[in-house]
């Protein structure tokens, strides 16, 4: 069986002004929605306090609202969370009070109201706020250090070019994913950062596929007596790594679609975030990284030595 | 097609054999002959099986300044011993500030003071007063002291909730990990771990001016404090106290604590036993002092200021109030376990229900498994017996990750089930470039066993880059992560390398014998 014809033959890099647009689109959207509606910031960022419970029966939100009033927090955030039984309530730290007494309160104040046997605690979560400092520094150190790890890995193993163009690709993805969740509003927590990751190390196996076969193709090319262009043998590379790229990202997209169905709401947005970034990573290792590489054609002289020491690499 | 090593196969069985084996306890209990590395089951991480998780800070701060303050009156003492009289003695933050009443004492006074604080640097005496400031090295010291200390207080007082296997740890300078697993009542625990306990006995300045205290002239060496806030016709008050600043007897002489009831009014109380050392001390007090009061404070608040009616030489006090029998066996707890040296402050906490952690557990399954068959059905469908070739590959890497997880004695969270699951599709990544590789090899005319031969080796360089670029990325992830999501790293990289083993050396293995056999092959079902 073949998802593609083995003699397909589509010109993506003929297509790269459009693709650009499309890029330039899908980043504005996300620049846009990041600037005017801003990411929905989990407790892991802003320091605050979360309960989960389970009520039995499912209670109305205004009923929960009003059992944690008299306790202080009538303008906690309350919803659903996947089912009507389950309700997360999330409050904001205040300055004034040992923070991680709140939960202790809104739980007596649900209890007080409901019954205690009505509710059982699923989940307490708090974060004062220098540890929410520290969570976000250590995020956003840890995106900068594997793009720069990523950087130096493939400069190392190919050329540098080849190593930008596979940064632009994944800034290209991280924005998008990001501006996704913008868009959305759906929270944006730590394991989201860890998603955001596992993107940049997926996306970033497709690019390498892609340009290992670049590489090897420019070799062969080179040996040639009539050399082609390089965006041809840069187009046919893509074509010949179609069928695997296509396949790969169908297989992981099967098992994340399962993470997102059956792992749970505790899970759910981290799984959204991968279905996003294996989408948007794979049009990427196509449409961003092998065009930028080729638009960094001779910016960056290598001389014929480095170049034979790369062509004596594996 | 080249000859498969024959130890490459050896090698395989030996995996095949140790991993069966490593994953075993996972399922069923082993007998007792088996390996004890093998004999470990994964541990489940609290987000899965439910507990406190509490991340706690040490004002460690508060304990330099504490051991300052007590180094007053080691101060007040050496000066005594040698009758050089001071006009003050005072702590503040980590300096000591003793002002000499005669500058003619001053020499001797340096040099007395010198002998006996060698911790702390000297300044020479100006307007006659020594500025004493603890050096860093020793100040350092305190602060590690006091979280080690914390550590050991907080762990016996999580002991007595009776729970299995609670985790304690120390986690950067001056934070402290707590995990009490099973445990569902955060609040109880945190009030638990939360509460100094500090005790402490000072006398009643009984010929001390109350009222003139309140308004402003406190006598030296007294201090004013409260006792606990009590409502009367609707207003709320405190009973304030003048009290010797000195601090006769403190929890640290405490040997025992247990509840009792209070004979006179049948509450609930806390009787605490003094070791050596406090007996001698409240023998000598109680006989010095009868007819006075002196008062009982527990974290900063009187408790009670009874009256010495007479010497008491058998060591015990009663600390009462209108406890509660849970109360009350809480107080008994935490006097037991001993005081914090410095005040805790919970600074994160995750705690999950059993519910949650159960449905995380049945959730996360359903999706490896829902997520495998997907798996299997397509590359069974789509590249035909090399799909079931890889499919066994596949089966043998949730076998080996299971069992690394086990051996290295790793942790599973829910988030570390997501990179399970990732796995399952990343694992066949490399099976899908060799086997698209092979596809090409044969359109190309190549006869089956050199497309074989081809696809393996051309693959190879490009599987390696491709995984070790997704292994950087787990990397960075696992240095700068917290909690669960260092549990998704690990098993995203163990993911990784075992997939490395499994979709090429044992794949290749498969071809290699099932090929062997047959002289020669037409056509690949690929």
């Amino acid at each position: 069986m073949q998802l593609i014809r083995s003699d397909i033959h589509y010109d993506f890099i003929g297509k790269r002004k459009f693709a650009l647009l499309v890029s330039g689109i899908m980043i504005l959207i996300s620049l846009g929605a990041l600037a005017a509606k801003g990411l929905n910031f989990g407790i892991d960022f802003t320091g605050g306090t979360l309960v989960e419970v389970k009520f039995t029966p499912a209670p109305s939100i205004a009923d929960v609202r009003s059992a944690i009033s008299p306790k202080g927090y009538g303008n906690a955030m309350i919803q659903e969370f996947g089912t009507p039984e389950e309700i997360l309530i999330r409050v904001q730290n205040k300055e004034s009070e040992e923070s991680s007494t709140i939960s202790n309160a809104i739980l007596d104040g649900l209890s007080e109201k409901f019954g205690a046997d009505a509710i059982e605690m699923r989940r307490v979560e708090f974060v004062g706020p220098q540890v929410g400092e520290e969570l976000t520094r250590a995020g956003i150190m840890a995106v900068l250090v594997a793009m720069l790890a990523i950087l130096v890995y493939v400069t190392f193993r190919f050329e540098f070019r080849f190593a930008i163009g596979a940064d632009a690709a994944l800034l290209h993805d991280i924005t998008i994913v990001v501006g996704l969740f913008a868009l959305t509003g759906k929270e944006f927590s730590l394991p989201v950062i860890a998603a955001l990751l596992t993107v940049i190390g997926y996306s970033l196996n497709d690019t390498i596929v892609v340009f290992d076969r670049i590489r090897e193709n420019f070799e062969a090319n080179r040996k040639r007596k009539k050399p082609e262009e390089e965006t041809a043998v840069v187009n046919n590379s893509i074509n010949q790594t179609l069928a695997r790229t296509l396949m790969t990202s169908l297989t992981t997209l099967l098992v994340v679609l399962a993470l997102f169905i059956l792992g749970g709401e505790v899970i759910h947005d981290f799984a959204f975030a991968l279905i996003a970034g294996i989408v948007v990573g794979t049009y990427s290792s196509i449409y961003v990284a092998s065009p930028v590489m080729i638009s960094l054609a001779g910016r960056f002289k290598s001389d014929e030595d480095e170049v034979k020491a790369m062509e004596a690499r594996p | 097609m080249h000859s498969f090593p024959r130890w490459k196969i050896w090698l395989i069985l030996a995996v095949l054999v140790v991993s069966t084996m490593g994953a075993l306890p996972n399922v069923t209990s082993v007998p007792s002959w088996w390996p004890s590395s093998l004999s470990h089951p994964m541990s489940l991480g609290l987000d899965l099986k439910g507990g406190i998780h509490l991340v706690l800070d040490v004002d460690v701060d508060k304990a330099v300044n504490h051991s300052v303050e007590e180094d007053v009156d080691a101060a007040r003492q050496a000066l005594r011993k040698e009758k050089i009289r001071y006009r003050k003695l005072s702590a503040e933050g980590m300096n000591l500030n003793i002002e000499i009443k005669n500058s003619d004492d001053l020499a001797s006074a340096e040099k007395i003071l010198a002998d006996t604080f060698d911790s702390y640097a000297m300044s020479s005496a100006v307007d006659n007063t020594f500025t004493l400031t603890l050096k860093a090295s020793v100040a350092d010291e305190t602060r590690k002291f006091a979280v080690e200390q914390s550590i050991e207080v907080i762990r016996g007082r999580i002991d007595a909730l009776g729970t299995t296997e609670p985790v304690i740890i120390k986690q950067g300078t001056h934070r402290i990990l707590v995990q009490i697993p099973g445990y569902e009542d955060s609040a109880h625990a945190k009030q638990l771990i939360g509460r100094t306990a500090q005790l402490q006995f000072k006398l009643v300045d009984e010929k001390g001016d109350l009222d003139k205290a309140m308004s402003g002239s406190i006598p030296p060496g007294d201090i004013i404090m409260y006792g606990p806030e009590q409502t009367v016709n609707g207003n709320t008050s405190r009973q304030p106290y003048l009290l010797k600043k000195r601090t006769e007897l403190s929890g640290d002489e405490i040997s025992d604590a247990r509840v009792s009831i209070d004979s006179r009014y049948n509450e609930y109380a806390v009787t605490l036993k003094f070791n050596s050392k406090g007996s001698r001390k409240f023998d000598k007090l109680t006989a010095a002092h009868v007819g006075e009061r002196f008062a009982i404070i527990l974290e900063g608040v009187v408790n009670s200021a009874p009256v010495i009616r007479e010497r008491i030489a058998g060591g015990s006090a009663q600390i009462t109030g209108s406890f509660s029998p849970a109360e009350a066996h809480d107080l008994a707890i935490i006097l037991r376990a001993g005081a914090l040296p410095a005040p805790v402050k919970v600074v994160e906490e995750r705690s999950i229900g059993p519910s949650l952690g159960q449905d995380s557990i049945d959730q996360g399954m359903n999706s490896i498994i829902v997520g495998c068959i997907l798996v299997l059905i397509f590359m069974a469908v789509y590249y035909r017996m090399f799909g079931v070739v890889a499919n066994v590959a596949l089966i043998f890497n949730m076998l080996l990750i299971l069992s690394i997880m086990s051996i290295i004695g790793g942790t599973l969270t829910l988030p570390g089930i997501a990179g399970i699951v990732l796995t399952i599709g990343m694992a066949v990544d490399a099976n899908v470039l060799i086997f698209e590789r092979i596809r090409e090899e044969l359109r190309l005319g190549k006869t089956p066993l050199a497309a074989i031969d081809g696809g393996y080796d051309k693959a190879f360089s490009t599987i390696v880059d491709a995984n070790i670029t997704t292994l950087i990325a787990a990397i960075v992830l696992f240095q700068f992560g917290s909690g669960p999501v260092k549990g998704f790293a690990i098993t995203l990289s163990v993911g990784i390398l075992a997939s490395m083993f499994t979709a090429i050396t044992v794949t290749r293995a498969i071809v290699a014998v099932s090929t062997a056999k047959r002289g020669r092959i037409e056509k690949l079902s690929i």
